[in-house]
């Protein structure tokens, strides 16, 4: 075999190698416009921000539905952020923890000043009754009026408050 | 209309299931594979080899099958993770296959055991098993949160796995087989999966209490006396697997597994600051009394020296082959990596890469391990449930700490130890586990990657929307 030959088969090699590598990362690319990114107003003004959150609402219904049988009656079926900047912030409660705060991986990330980044979490307990529980943060979760000191069960309408942000459970 | 706030919520749109993409890359891996065994055999006898098409026929075999099973049990999974794995699996068949027609290695294997017998189709069969075994993990594990409930059995096994080997006579000074006849298996490639199952399944629970609870000092979190304990039970666990089976890799792995998921779970710096520092304290504190490791460190710090060379001039030739290979490398088969002897193609086939393609190419083989890491990562940030996220996290972590050490070893950067090269080096237990962990990450990603979750059964599933007035 001719050193030619060998010499542009080891740098064609490479050039293939390369491409590789090349083409794998052109593929990762999509990963970065594959996802949806959602601007939410902080006032209901903003509320006329339409093509985002249709596509939001696009995709609730199998979310929202509803599972008859599981809950009891008089249970609340969703959690309501009713004044802050996440107002109108609805989750569906499912029998999961929901945990509250600045961190990243909260379930409803805060943002508000006087929260911590692990503030409080909300979960049901062994009868499907909800606890709202303070995980030591710096300005405290109020329930009404009181500073929670112990995992507490939030009535139905009940405020609770963490900074700015007031979060009900409704049916 | 004023938009005040910056709040942003972001998701994955329906995406595409990419299996077409896939399949294409697949094909681009294996044309890869067999382009390089053709290199060889005109390199080396000047005409194309006679088992290439076999060789071929077998790649593309094992490639398919890979491909139908996850198309059919995990439609939605990474598009990149397999085809990565296949090409790095193809290349180390070649590299294996080219070290067997080495004159050399053969009059070695003839002079110490009497009769020489090709790894290549060995790793072949490996492979076979291995993408066996991925294709088993994809139809059996229907969903990763399944592991969970394993999360003390599997604690118990991996401990199980790491101590056996100790009661099995060292082989190269490293107490890390257990063999049984002549059958081997190296144990800790199976314990590295089995330990990020516990500690991710650990730390779900127990993030909160490490996360929550600390001072804040010159900068960094403190963790409470209490919760430290923990991270010193695993490090003696370490320690005592570094002095018992004098195995730094492993122990390596099984420490830096737990730092890298403690700060994934916790989110605290200080978790890295104290485990890089325990770590270092306790490899000095080994290398200061234990022989074995003493030996490896010298290799390590003056791999020319007399005292080196009169042991074994194994790292000093792999720095050889790694300087000879300059930047493009003397070409596929034309190298003489082969003077490494002992374990050329096993913990070494980094050199022949190094040599016969050059700087170019092993960046390009280590931007294929980085990319591998990077989906798995990318996974553990679009997996919904923690446990998946610190799963993907784990495995990705652990695939990255033994890439790092065996590299590392190979050129000199850290002491050498008695690991394997991922897909790319000879050898069963680690093809056959890292397949395994390739299929865990596709299932975590399928999983993750899934458009709109159906209203599964079980509600573990965080489901946030908004809904306006």
């Amino acid at each position: 075999m001719s050193e030619l030959t060998l010499t542009v088969m080891r740098l064609g090699f490479l050039a293939v190698l390369w491409l590789f590598v090349i083409v794998a990362v052109q593929v990762i690319r999509s990963d970065l416009f594959g996802t949806r990114v959602t601007q939410r107003g902080s006032r209901r003004t903003a509320s006329d921000a339409r093509p985002p959150q249709a596509r939001q609402n696009n995709a609730a219904p199998p979310q929202q539905r509803q599972q008859p049988g599981r809950q009891r009656r008089g249970a609340p079926t969703k959690l309501v952020v009713s004044e802050g900047t996440l107002t109108g912030t609805t989750v569906a409660l499912q029998g999961q923890t929901i945990t509250l705060g600045r961190a990243h991986d909260s379930t409803i990330v805060l943002d508000d000043d006087y929260a911590s980044s692990r503030h409080a979490r909300i979960y049901p307990d062994r009868d499907g009754q909800w606890i709202v529980e303070d995980l030591g943060s710096t300005n405290g979760t109020y329930l009404d009026r009181t500073r929670l000191t112990t995992p507490t069960p939030v009535p139905l309408g009940a405020p609770i408050r963490i900074g700015k942000t007031v979060i009900e459970l409704r049916k | 209309m004023s938009v005040v706030t910056n709040t942003t919520t972001i998701g994955a749109i329906n995406a595409p299931s990419r299996r077409n993409t896939e399949l294409m890359m697949m094909v681009f891996a294996i044309a890869i594979s067999v382009f390089a065994y053709a290199n060889v055999g005109l390199a080396l006898d000047g005409k194309l080899p006679s088992g290439m098409f076999g060789y071929g026929a077998g790649l593309i075999l094992l490639g398919g099958v890979a491909h139908l099973v996850v198309r059919k049990f995990a439609p939605y999974a990474d598009p990149l993770l397999l085809p990565l794995a296949t090409l790095l699996n193809g290349l180390g068949l070649v590299l294996i296959w080219r070290l067997d027609q080495s004159e050399r290695l053969i009059r070695r294997a003839e002079f110490l055991y009497g009769s020489y017998s090709p790894d290549a189709p060995k790793q072949l069969l490996y492979s076979a098993i291995g993408v066996a075994f991925f294709a088993a993990v994809l139809m059996v594990l229907k969903d990763h949160r399944i592991l969970q409930r394993y999360t003390y059995i599997s604690m118990a096994a991996a401990l199980v796995l790491l101590i056996i080997p100790m009661f099995f006579p060292p082989v190269n000074g490293a107490k890390i087989w257990i063999s049984v006849g002549s059958f081997t298996i190296q144990p800790g490639e199976f314990a590295k999966i089995l330990i990020a199952i516990f500690f991710s399944g650990y730390l779900m629970v127990k993030r909160d209490a490490l996360a929550l609870a600390s001072r804040r000092f010159m900068g960094l979190y403190l963790p409470r006396g209490r919760d430290l304990g923990p991270i010193i039970t695993i490090w003696a666990l370490s320690i005592l697997i570094l002095v018992f089976e004098t195995d730094l890799g492993t122990s390596l792995l099984f420490f830096g597994l737990f730092v890298i998921m403690l700060y994934v779970a916790t989110e605290r710096t200080s978790w890295i600051v104290f485990g890089l520092l325990m770590s270092a304290a306790g490899a000095v504190g080994v290398a200061s009394f234990e022989p074995h490791v003493q030996e490896r460190v010298n290799a390590w710090l003056d791999p020319f020296g007399k005292a080196t060379m009169a042991q074994s001039d194994q790292i000093a030739q792999s720095l050889m082959s790694f300087g000879s290979g300059g930047t493009i490398g003397t070409g596929l088969g034309q190298g003489h990596s082969d003077l490494i002897m002992f374990a050329a193609n096993a913990d070494f086939i980094l050199s022949t890469v190094g040599e016969e393609l050059g700087l170019a190419g092993m960046m390009a083989v280590l931007l294929i391990y980085g990319l591998i890491v990077e989906r798995g990562i990318r996974t553990a940030l679009a997996a919904r449930d923690p446990f998946g996220k610190l799963l993907a996290a784990g495995l990705s972590g652990a695939f990255a700490i033994q890439v790092f050490v065996v590299a590392g070893g190979v050129m000199g950067l850290i002491p050498l130890s008695g690991m394997t090269m991922p897909f790319l080096a000879y050898g069963g237990s680690s093809v056959l586990a890292n397949w395994a962990l390739i299929g865990i990450l596709i299932r975590i990603s399928d999983t993750a990657r899934r458009p709109a979750p159906a209203p599964a059964p079980s509600t573990d599933a965080e489901m946030t929307q908004v809904v306006r007035p």
